[in-house]
């Protein structure tokens, strides 16, 4: 198909801002020298030997799996609230999702700096359970605390696409399946789930990339105490100024981002003949 | 094409006309990077009214963000401030310029004792803004044991109530202190044993943090932190129950000083600014919005009492008498990386 002409500005700015800066870090990651003086490059596998030591490889476990399980509690929470939401009448559901997107426009910095306050040892929360005579709680700096800010977070990004998918199911299929005998359990299982996938797999995609990136809520909410995959990157640009490590790890991370959308969309596949989601 | 024509057409006159618009003023202007929260601006719009130069200021976080940007080029600056180690890294590359004293009388202001530091031993290409200690600030209700040495720190009956500086050299320098080492060794065996005391520190450590830990400790949620004294001055301004030691192992003596950088483009108005800098009752200023110390002893009799006696802010000789200056750490840096990713990354 030859591309529209109105193409061209978009080509333009993924050529500039997306495919040259991918280029660069490709560039980066497998070379090494001084960062700050591109005559000193030269072609290395070193980060990449340095990358793969138990010490690096067990951040990257630990991120793989917190940003796995947030995935599924997000999954879990989110797919019934999508599913209450789109069985409200129209006006209702507006005003639902808008209760979902208001947070959003508040800064996500800001709104994890906040849950310091609530979780704190004399924040919020405590201060009920010791006013209703009960101990204290360990609530902040643990991988617990992460959990709750990546969910948090990220919740929203699941419950949008799969309600924005659950809305246009064509409700004559719905009464068709009802027409043919199948009970409620059955629709669902048999129609409206399966239907639904596509807002599955882009909310799977959409929390699991950004838990598994982030160094902001491991941070503030881990106390810097449980290092995550993007602690170390920003560690490598911001303090030691090693960019081509840093680099090679934004890869090794894209990589399994890579692997963990070619297995969801897999499943997308068989149901929708390719080309659906994503992917 | 001409349709791509036309649109490189557009983004070119946008480009121009948006540079053009930035030459359109006549009155001249110097670029200053500072440290985030580190000064009272106030004291810029004087600058502008006195000089009539415009000052367009930016922040940056860390010595090492400073550097890159610095580095990078992109932006000039005229006028930035980092710290002992980092301006003996930019002189040894060679990124600063040799001030003219002439355009700066103002010096005269600055106490005898901040020259000829190692960092700059002659004293060619900077001017000392601010000063202080690292130290432990602890809140006197919930510590009975006498607080003067680092050991504390690794007391296994503060557990979850110790919070360190989320910053490498920092950690790393509190560890070396402890076990009676220089905290600039290049010897890979102290960093090593440094090492290992951080590893076997950790469980008893609540949060690695950065400026965060001010609304910690104010918040009276931990019982020990280790901070910069000017933080600690403003901690204790909204919290009196905390209290600031210098631990008797001594710790780190650090300077971060004005400096031009050789590229700046309009060096004469910054050596203007810099000698304002050092003007008593705008360096008073500074020092008390930001609650560090300035070098400046008539601008500390302007402070007000409780900031002008403070041991926090200006301890005597005798406790600083047991410190160190930061060193350039060179290719050691990368030391310091992997040992904080293995502190840091272990269960």
């Amino acid at each position: 198909m030859r591309m529209k002409r109105t193409a061209y500005p978009y080509i333009l700015w993924i050529g500039i801002f997306i495919v040259i800066p991918l280029f660069l870090i490709l560039y980066f990651a497998f070379t090494a020298g001084n960062s700050q003086d591109f005559s000193s490059f030269e072609i290395s596998l070193s980060n990449f030997r340095r990358f793969f030591t138990p010490i690096y490889l067990k951040v990257l476990g630990r991120s793989v799996n917190l940003a796995f399980i947030s995935t599924i509690i997000c999954l879990a929470l989110g797919y019934p609230m999508a599913y209450i939401i789109s069985k409200e009448r129209h006006k209702k559901r507006n005003i639902m999702i808008l209760m979902f997107v208001i947070p959003m426009w508040m800064n996500f910095l800001l709104r994890t700096y906040a849950w310091l306050t609530l979780l704190g040892r004399n924040g919020f929360i405590n201060f009920i359970i010791t006013k209703i005579g009960l101990k204290p709680l360990d609530l902040i700096f643990n991988d617990k605390a992460v959990l709750l800010g990546m969910v948090y977070n990220f919740l929203p990004f699941m419950v949008l696409p799969i309600y924005s998918i659950l809305v246009k199911i064509d409700k004559n299929l719905i009464e068709a399946a009802e027409d043919l005998g199948a009970n409620r359990f059955e629709i669902f299982t048999k129609v409206i789930f399966p239907l639904s996938i596509p807002g599955v797999i882009t909310g799977i995609t959409m929390v699991f990339i950004p838990a598994m990136s982030t160094f902001i809520i491991s941070s503030l909410l881990g106390g810097n105490k449980y290092n995550l995959i993007g602690n170390l990157i920003e560690q490598q640009f911001r303090w030691t100024g090693d960019w081509h490590f840093g680099s090679s790890m934004s890869i090794i991370l894209m990589v399994f981002i890579l692997i963990t959308m070619a297995i969801t969309s897999k499943f997308d596949k068989e149901k929708e003949g390719g080309g659906g989601g994503l992917w | 094409m001409k349709k791509i024509k036309s649109i490189v057409l557009f983004v070119l006159v946008a480009v121009i006309a948006s540079m053009l618009a930035g030459c359109g003023e006549s009155k001249p202007s110097i670029n200053v990077f500072n440290w985030g929260d580190y000064i009272d601006e106030g004291v810029l719009k004087e600058f502008e009214k006195e000089y009539g130069v415009k000052v367009n200021y930016s922040m940056y976080a860390t010595n090492e963000d400073l550097y890159v940007k610095l580095k990078q080029g992109g932006e000039s600056f005229d006028v930035i401030f980092p710290s002992d180690y980092m301006i003996e890294r930019m002189v040894r590359e060679g990124m600063l310029a040799k001030l003219d004293k002439d355009n700066i009388p103002n010096l005269k202001n600055i106490d005898k004792s901040f020259f000829g530091l190692d960092y700059d031993p002659d004293d060619e290409y900077s001017v000392p803004y601010m000063w202080g200690t690292v130290g432990i600030i602890y809140n006197k209700t919930m510590v009975d044991d006498v607080v003067d040495s680092w050991d504390i720190l690794w007391e296994e009956k503060y557990k979850d109530q110790i919070i360190m500086l989320n910053s490498q050299r920092d950690t790393i320098a509190v560890a070396l202190l402890k076990l009676g080492y220089s905290m600039n060794t290049r010897n890979i065996d102290e960093l090593e044993e440094a090492k290992a005391e951080l590893i076997k520190q950790r469980p008893l450590v609540w949060a690695y943090q950065g400026d965060e830990v001010k609304d910690t400790m104010v918040g009276g949620e931990a019982a020990f932190a280790v901070v910069w004294s000017g933080d600690a001055v403003a901690m204790i301004r909204d919290n009196p129950d905390l209290e600031y030691v210098i631990p008797k192992e001594g710790t780190n003596l650090w300077f971060d000083d004005m400096v031009i950088p050789a590229n700046a483009k309009n060096k004469e108005d910054a050596e203007k600014f810099i000698d304002f800098m050092c003007r008593p009752d705008i360096a008073a200023k500074n020092a008390d919005y930001i609650g560090y110390s300035t070098p400046i002893p008539e601008a500390i009799d302007l402070l007000p009492e409780d900031m002008k006696n403070s041991k926090v802010a200006y301890p005597s000789e005798k406790e600083i008498e047991n410190t160190e200056i930061f060193r350039d750490p060179m290719d050691i840096v990368v030391e310091y990386d992997r040992i904080w990713t293995e502190v840091l990354s272990g269960e």
